[in-house]
């Protein structure tokens, strides 16, 4: 198992520098220039070409890549030409609520999603399915930043039960350690500001929530759909087990399989799909803060987050793949 | 085995419904009333004035917290509640006002600045603020390292006193010394300069703690504005301390208990970043803000339906249709006169622009010193713009229109209305317009100012501090793609005009300037578009400035 896990982890090395050499090529390779973006309306050509020098971006590209190569075999990132902060720092800042963001989504989608493709695979062909297929259309068509404004409008503007941006309530003297807000409200015992944390995500989760939960109730149906044919089942039944018993040990967990490959999928794209809803929630995650990176070409920042994303996607399909092992000991042998 | 598995399966479904259905009913109890009263009971004990905590939410982060490294409006709204300069402005105006220095004396030959110095005043670290304090805050600016010296840093201090010690610029440097004497600080400048009383009034020129720069700050760091300084120490002598900046999340202010003027009203002040002037609004009606600024135009009318305050400064901005003549027939001055007469501005402002914006006749505000009432003015007519085309020989020539997409600036909240309603005022008398759109990160401003690909387009500025060169130095002061005209007599008069002596002498250069402006017609100037905040009805004694010296001690909440 150990050797596996490190064999894994050796082949990311040069996944990552491939990507570097691709992520440095695209990001030079965007129309514009980081030095006229960071001046605006300021800029002029003497002011530009100051600025392009105090960055390097005048030096040759090759140089340039070996540069920040060095740089970053020694842990270094670089730093934002928007901010001057160190790009590890502000990622470690804003990853925690953008993870935050995502595993609320996905908390939401898992609890709501497995069930109910169960439920509609279990009543195949009747209204039950019948709805929960619609609605599970609807959830996978309807975009993110449309719901999230239909959410903000409903509970937030309307009915104000619930806040409409930032992650916590900004009179709230919190003491954060880690970033995570939540856990950080745990850790310290301050609990206003936990529960505060927790309030503030269910918007956003909700909205980010939906199309993986749409996604993962309509695998689980076709995967119970496909188990409940089996062989296996059949002669479960016909032995007399309990309804429940099967569900759980027979069918549950051999359809749980290509589930929990699709959990790991949407865990993925939800930490870099989180940009609109950051965005409309004000949230000051990862996504709304590359997305800026992005319009004021902002080299390092690009580079170093999608890095630090690819890393991470990484390690989450090589926990999916340890999980297989946890719940299919035949994928263990093999 | 099996039992205990069951047995954390179920408590963990159990643990989880239960936290989902708490995270619901919670959330409804929590946030039924006013989103203020988490802060009576959670706010910072800091112990000011006893006026409750104020959340006001700006467009984005602060850069720095040091103002010398600083050239973005966040990062100065933040500094001018921790700072002061020598020199504020007049409540309302952008003319100079005393603030550190009581008063000042200008030499015959204005090379010497003699400021006579607020007493009793300190720093927030118990420093006293006197004239070594005042001298060691110009050397500094003097004598910042040339790693320090780039735009993106010391871009005021680069622009308007033209050089530092060492580096490229040396030799243009206005400045050349101070000394400190008891109660005074005399600075004298190696040439004149005559908005130098003006350009103290900006934030990049606060007063600092000598003793907390030398001990937290390094201007020759990689990165200056990420030290120990500009994040967690700045010091300064204004009415606020820093309590905590929390990168992402919010700058915490307290009252300082030993303020020399006004104290503050408010225990502390926080500000947040919430991008989308839509959500700001949001967080207002919410109540998780008490203020913001940048109000879109189309919330004003909901928000103060709903009995929000909206508070509107004067505007100091001008935008304008910029004409590219290096492109035909542009270059032809009855062209020019035929887009003026062919423009309606009022309907142009009507249509795009909110309540209480100026139409402009000029390149700059009425504020700014040398604006003048007569300059050439060119009414709404569209026949007479027909006229002028068909005498220029250029009617159904093919006129591209550049307008910025993805963007809302103060002087120009809604660039594609504006564009609309300007190209069908401009069809109807008898231009073809090409319509071109470009996303205004950044490709917009490269294609404009890097480039002469483009004919007539939406541009402006928000000037910084009372000083027409601020406004007509920044446009016409040199040969630019933007304009694409060579009029060397205009460029020698800015620099003529920017090099006087003393404001009395510059206010007649600078109205003939003008003048020369409106009848050379380099471009429309359209409107000065005004800028909204808004604030919950309990807020009160806030008082806009239309250069944004905005200091919240005068601010109180109710609670």
């Amino acid at each position: 198992m150990l050797r596996f896990v490190l064999k894994r982890i050796a082949l990311m090395v040069p996944v990552l520098l491939g990507l570097s050499v691709l992520l440095f090529a695209w990001v030079r390779a965007l129309p514009g220039d980081p030095a006229r973006a960071l001046l605006g309306e300021r800029a002029n050509p003497e002011s530009i070409a100051r600025v392009t020098e105090r960055y390097g971006f005048d030096e040759p590209l090759l140089e340039q890549y070996l540069r920040y190569l060095g740089a970053l075999v020694t842990g270094d990132f670089g730093s934002s030409i928007r901010t001057g902060q160190s790009v590890t720092e502000s990622f470690l800042e804003r990853f925690p609520a953008t993870v935050e963001l995502a595993l609320a989504a996905l908390l939401f989608a898992v609890l709501v999603g497995i069930p109910v493709g169960y439920l509609a695979a279990r009543h195949q062909g009747r209204p039950l399915d019948t709805i929960v297929m619609s609605g599970s259309l609807l959830g996978v068509a309807t975009p993110v930043f449309f719901l999230a404004i239909l959410l903000k409008l409903v509970f937030a503007d309307w009915l104000h039960w619930l806040p409409t941006s930032l992650r916590q309530d900004a009179r709230i003297d919190a003491t954060h350690l880690t970033n995570f807000y939540v856990l950080d409200g745990l850790l310290t015992r301050e609990w206003d500001a936990a529960w505060d944390a927790m309030v503030h995500l269910v918007l956003p989760g909700l909205a980010l929530g939906t199309i993986p939960l749409a996604i993962i109730a309509r695998i689980t149906r076709a995967s119970v759909a496909e188990v409940l044919n089996e062989d296996y089942v059949r002669t479960a039944e016909s032995k007399g087990l309990t309804r429940r018993l099967i569900s759980r040990r027979h069918v549950l967990r051999n359809a749980l399989l290509p589930v929990v490959t699709t959990i790991g999928l949407q865990a993925g794209l939800l930490l870099s799909g989180a940009v609109l809803t950051e965005t409309v929630f004000a949230f000051n995650g990862m996504g709304e803060y590359l997305f800026d990176a992005i319009g004021q070409r902002d080299y390092p920042v690009l580079q170093g987050f999608i890095l630090f994303i690819a890393l991470i996607y990484a390690l989450i399909n090589l926990l999916v793949d340890l999980a297989y092992g946890l719940i299919d000991p035949r994928v263990r042998v093999s | 085995m099996k039992t205990s598995k069951n047995r954390r399966w179920r408590l963990g479904a159990a643990l989880l419904t239960t936290a989902c259905l708490g995270l619901t009913a919670c959330a409804e109890s929590d946030r039924g009333g006013s989103g203020s009263d988490s802060g009576s009971d959670s706010g910072s004990d800091s112990g000011g004035g006893g006026g409750g905590t104020m959340v006001f939410a700006g467009s984005a982060e602060p850069v720095t917290l040091d103002p010398f490294f600083a050239s973005d409006g966040e990062s100065f709204r933040v500094a001018r509640q921790i700072f002061e300069g020598l020199v504020g402005t007049e409540p309302g105006t952008a003319n100079p006002a005393p603030l550190l220095a009581k008063s000042w004396t200008v030499s015959e030959d204005a090379l010497t600045y003699e400021f006579e110095l607020e007493d009793g005043v300190k720093f927030h670290d118990g420093t006293d603020f006197d004239a070594e304090a005042v001298c060691a805050n110009f050397d500094r600016w003097y004598n910042a390292p040339e790693s320090a010296q780039s735009p993106d840093l010391t871009y005021y201090y680069g622009s308007l006193m033209r050089g530092f010690a060492t580096g490229p610029n040396a030799d243009a440097a206005v400045y050349e010394s101070c000394t400190p004497a008891e109660g005074t600080a005399t600075v004298k400048l190696a040439k004149p300069f005559a908005g130098f009383v003006s350009a103290l009034s900006l934030p990049a020129f606060s007063m600092q703690s000598p003793s907390a720069l030398e001990e937290f700050q390094d201007d020759a760091a990689e990165n200056p504005t990420t030290t120990e300084y500009s994040t967690a120490q700045p010091t300064g002598t204004g009415p606020f301390m820093l309590d905590a900046w929390e990168r992402g999340d919010s700058v915490t202010l307290k009252a300082n208990p030993d303020y020399w003027g006004e104290k503050a009203s408010l225990d502390s002040l926080v500000f947040v970043a919430i991008d989308e002037p839509k959500a700001r609004a949001d967080a207002l009606e919410n109540g998780e803000v008490d203020g913001f600024d940048l109000v879109g135009p189309a919330d004003i009318a909901p928000l103060e339906e709903a009995g929000f305050q909206i508070v509107n400064r004067d505007p100091f901005n001008i935008l304008y249709l910029g004409i590219n003549q290096a492109v035909k027939p542009l270059d032809d001055i009855r062209v020019r006169q035929a887009i003026a007469h062919a423009i309606d501005k009022q309907k142009v402002a009507d249509a795009s622009m909110p309540e209480g914006t100026k139409l402009a006749d000029e390149f700059m505000p009425d504020l700014v010193n040398g604006w003048t009432e007569d300059v050439t003015k060119y009414e709404y007519d569209p026949d007479k713009a027909r006229d002028l085309l068909e005498e220029a020989g250029a009617t159904g020539t093919t006129i591209e229109f550049n307008y910025p997409s993805g963007v809302s600036r103060p002087y120009m909240p809604a660039p594609e209305d504006t564009f609309n309603v300007i190209r069908s005022q401009l069809e109807a008398a008898g231009f073809t317009i090409k319509p071109t759109s470009d996303r205004w990160d950044p490709d917009y401003l490269a294609k404009i100012q890097g480039t002469p690909k483009h004919g007539i387009h939406l541009l402006g500025w928000t000037g910084d501090y009372n000083d027409a060169d601020n406004f007509l130095g920044v446009f016409f002061g040199q040969k630019s793609f933007e304009w694409g005209f060579e009029n060397k007599e205009l460029f020698t008069a800015l620099d003529e005009a920017r090099a006087l002596p003393t404001v009395e002498e510059q206010t007649p250069a600078y109205e003939a300037i003008n003048e020369q402006i409106m009848e050379y017609l380099p471009g429309i100037p359209l409107a000065h578009p005004v800028p909204s905040l808004a604030f919950a009805a309990g807020v009160s004694g806030f008082q806009p400035s239309p250069v944004q010296d905005e200091v919240f001690n005068t601010v109180t909440i109710e609670e």
